[in-house]
């Protein structure tokens, strides 16, 4: 550690053996900030031990600061925030950044509270102002503003959405360590015990395309046509809340303020009229699709392609165009 | 058992209006409500008094009007009310927000669960569980869908995080904050409504936490975080084409962008 570079330290999750890949999106907005603060680019990874570390350094981490040990097999957080905590406090990175997903979500307030330090949730961008100051921009308000935030104290710790920037490109020419570090403290009896049922049906944040279905949908078996769909583009199926609710399909698939935000490059939305919570997790969509009979519905607003018509009569018809497969009635 | 919910006033975000011209939000165009994800903390408090006998306090930190949303507890099924109000915790950030909640639970004193909401609508950072967790030193156990009390009086719940479903059991107090997904909030009944608007909802200030909260630590002047600039982006728009009675023209234009994407097989004539 050289105490006169300041450090921009990521804070990676683990996924598996991997760091999730927000990390490497972090590590492109990190870099530039550690190039605007003449800082060291580094990250902090828990995980079991055999973690991957070689793209992250590919990526442009100067420096990936490695504990390993079973105890963060599982996502509890406490017990990650005390190991972190204490190399934290000796390491005094000047920024903090991690991905704000369901467990970075509920990492990084209490390792804020842990260091006694301010947090901003959910970036969409960030920058360092003249004075080398971290300038934190988050929509707030169900995300109808966007406010600029900065903080007082050290290290200025941000959450960052997942899909935001993209990864940083892969050198394998970088040079970066590797610095293994042993558990700084002995592991917490945190009083939870912790299993895991299931995992995730599918992870519809990394799908290329999107087919989503809302209240259109009359009954739980039409998701096949969705499906069939979705299969032909090389995509998975999405859903609105109300169905969800409904029990037509599971809560993986649910996109919105409450479900997944989603990014794909293709998003198809079928008898889904458009709610703010709704667009709040697909609007961001490279290219969005609405098949709605109402010509009024609010989806029509952030549509590329806007269907006026029946989903029954236009899925088939593209499934059938696309190269899919479905019986014309 | 006592459960203590954390509950925040909002606008109601379905009505409030947003001037994109001057960078205001019109706080006066849209009416208050209680954070809907609270409604989730506050439902899956009272089952439990329910099922398994509990004490549920409904505290709130915010302007003397947000008295109606304690209110609005009441009549839903919590026992008691707390108000947070003092000209001195406005301005806060999540942090100073949480220290403050954190010392009104220390001059409380006696419970067993704190209960919140997975995120507010306009604060919007599902932070201030975590942080009052990590405040008083209480496992967090966030993104609940749903939540069972076990033999051997335990709470257990299944929380959605990392690729899947865990079951997370907490042996001793805990911290939990709930999604959408833990329950249906109920409805409260025309005399429950009634005996809540009479409830008188005691109002402690900065000077009631004495002891546990210092006036450096709250409101604005307590916040790490500040915000400098508010920027309204106009509401997503797109350039977007649409069709009617066009099926085919759709399906061509459609047919164009998912090939510039690569996402078509080209199927040979
Ligand atoms: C705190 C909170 C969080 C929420 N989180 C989410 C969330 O994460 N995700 C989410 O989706 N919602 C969320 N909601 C719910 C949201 O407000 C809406 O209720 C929901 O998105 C509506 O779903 P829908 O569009 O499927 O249904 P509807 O609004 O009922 O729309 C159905 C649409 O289908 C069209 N239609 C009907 N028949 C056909 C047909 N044959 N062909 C074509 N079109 C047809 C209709 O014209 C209509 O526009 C949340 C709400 C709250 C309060
Ligand atoms: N002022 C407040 N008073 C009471 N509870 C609050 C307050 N602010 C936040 N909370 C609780 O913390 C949760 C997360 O809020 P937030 O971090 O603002 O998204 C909410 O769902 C509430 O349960």
């Amino acid at each position: 550690m050289s105490p006169a570079q300041p450090s921009i330290l990521i804070v990676a999750e683990p996924q598996g053996q991997q760091p999730h890949p927000v990390a490497y999106e972090l590590l492109h907005k990190g870099r530039q900030l550690a190039d605007a603060r003449q800082a060291s680019l580094d990250v902090l990874l828990c995980g079991t031990p055999g973690m991957e570390t070689a793209a992250l350094i590919h990526r442009g981490a100067t420096r990936v600061y490695l504990m390993e040990d079973p105890c963060f097999a599982l996502p509890e957080e406490q017990i990650f925030v005390a190991q972190m905590t204490a190399f934290l406090k000796e390491l005094k990175p000047e920024v903090i950044l991690t991905g704000a997903t369901s467990f970075g979500r509920s990492l990084a307030p209490r390792l804020a509270a842990a260091l006694n330090t301010g947090l901003t949730a959910d970036c969409t961008d960030l920058h360092m102002d003249e004075n080398g100051r971290l300038v934190q921009t988050r929509p707030a308000f169900s995300e109808n503003i966007l406010a600029n935030i900065m903080t007082d104290t050290l290290p200025q710790m941000a959450t960052v959405r997942y899909q935001e920037f993209p990864q940083a490109m892969p050198d394998p020419e970088h040079q970066g360590e590797v610095v293994r570090l042993p558990l700084p403290l002995p592991v917490p009896d945190t009083g939870v015990l912790i299993e895991k049922l299931r995992q995730l049906e599918v992870d519809i944040t990394k799908a290329s395309v999107v087919v989503s279905g809302g209240r259109g949908l009359k009954q739980q078996d039409d998701f096949a046509m969705l499906r069939e769909l979705a299969r032909t583009l090389g995509g998975e199926v999405g859903a609105s809340r109300t169905v969800v609710e409904d029990g037509f399909i599971s809560k993986d698939h649910q996109v919105g303020y409450s479900g997944h935000r989603v990014k794909p490059q293709v998003y198809i939305a079928c008898g889904i009229s458009g709610s703010p919570q709704h667009l709040a997790g697909m609007k961001e969509a490279d290219v969005i699709v609405a098949i709605n009979t109402d010509p009024s519905a609010p989806i029509f607003q952030v549509a590329d392609v806007g269907i006026v018509g029946d989903l029954y009569e236009v899925v088939p018809q593209m499934i059938r165009r696309y190269g899919g497969i479905w019986p014309v009635l | 058992m006592h459960i203590i919910v954390l509950m925040k006033e909002v606008p109601d975000m379905e009505k409030v209006r947003f001037d994109t011209e001057k960078g205001v939000i019109d706080r006066k165009s849209a009416g208050t409500e209680v954070n809907p994800f609270d409604l989730n903390a506050l439902e899956a408090a009272v089952q439990l008094k329910e099922s398994a006998g509990a004490t549920v306090t409904a505290l709130c930190m915010g302007p003397p009007q947000a008295e109606k949303s304690l209110k609005e507890a009441l009549s839903r099924g919590a026992d008691e009310a707390l108000l947070l109000s003092d000209a001195a915790f406005g301005g806060s950030d999540t942090w100073a927000t949480a220290r403050t909640l954190a010392a009104a639970i220390g001059k409380i004193g006696a419970y067993d669960a704190i209960f919140a909401g997975e995120k507010t609508v306009d604060g919007d950072t599902g932070q201030v569980g975590a942080q009052v967790a990590q405040l008083l030193a209480l496992p967090l156990v966030s993104y609940v869908e749903s939540l069972c009390w076990e033999e051997g009086k335990r709470l257990a719940a299944v929380v959605s995080l990392w690729d899947g479903f865990y079951r997370k059991t907490v042996t001793g107090k805990g911290l939990f904050t709930f999604t959408k997904t833990a329950n249906t909030p109920r409805l409260p009944g025309v005399r429950d409504k009634m005996k809540a608007r009479k409830a008188v909802i005691p109002c402690w200030k900065l000077a009631d936490l004495a002891g546990h909260l210092d006036a450096s630590e709250t409101g604005f002047s307590g916040s790490p975080t500040k915000v400098k600039r508010i920027v309204i982006p106009p509401a997503p728009q797109r350039q977007g084409q649409c069709y009617r009675d066009a099926l085919p023209e759709a399906l061509d234009h459609l047919e164009t962008l998912l090939k510039s994407k690569h996402l078509l097989k080209e199927v040979e004539a």
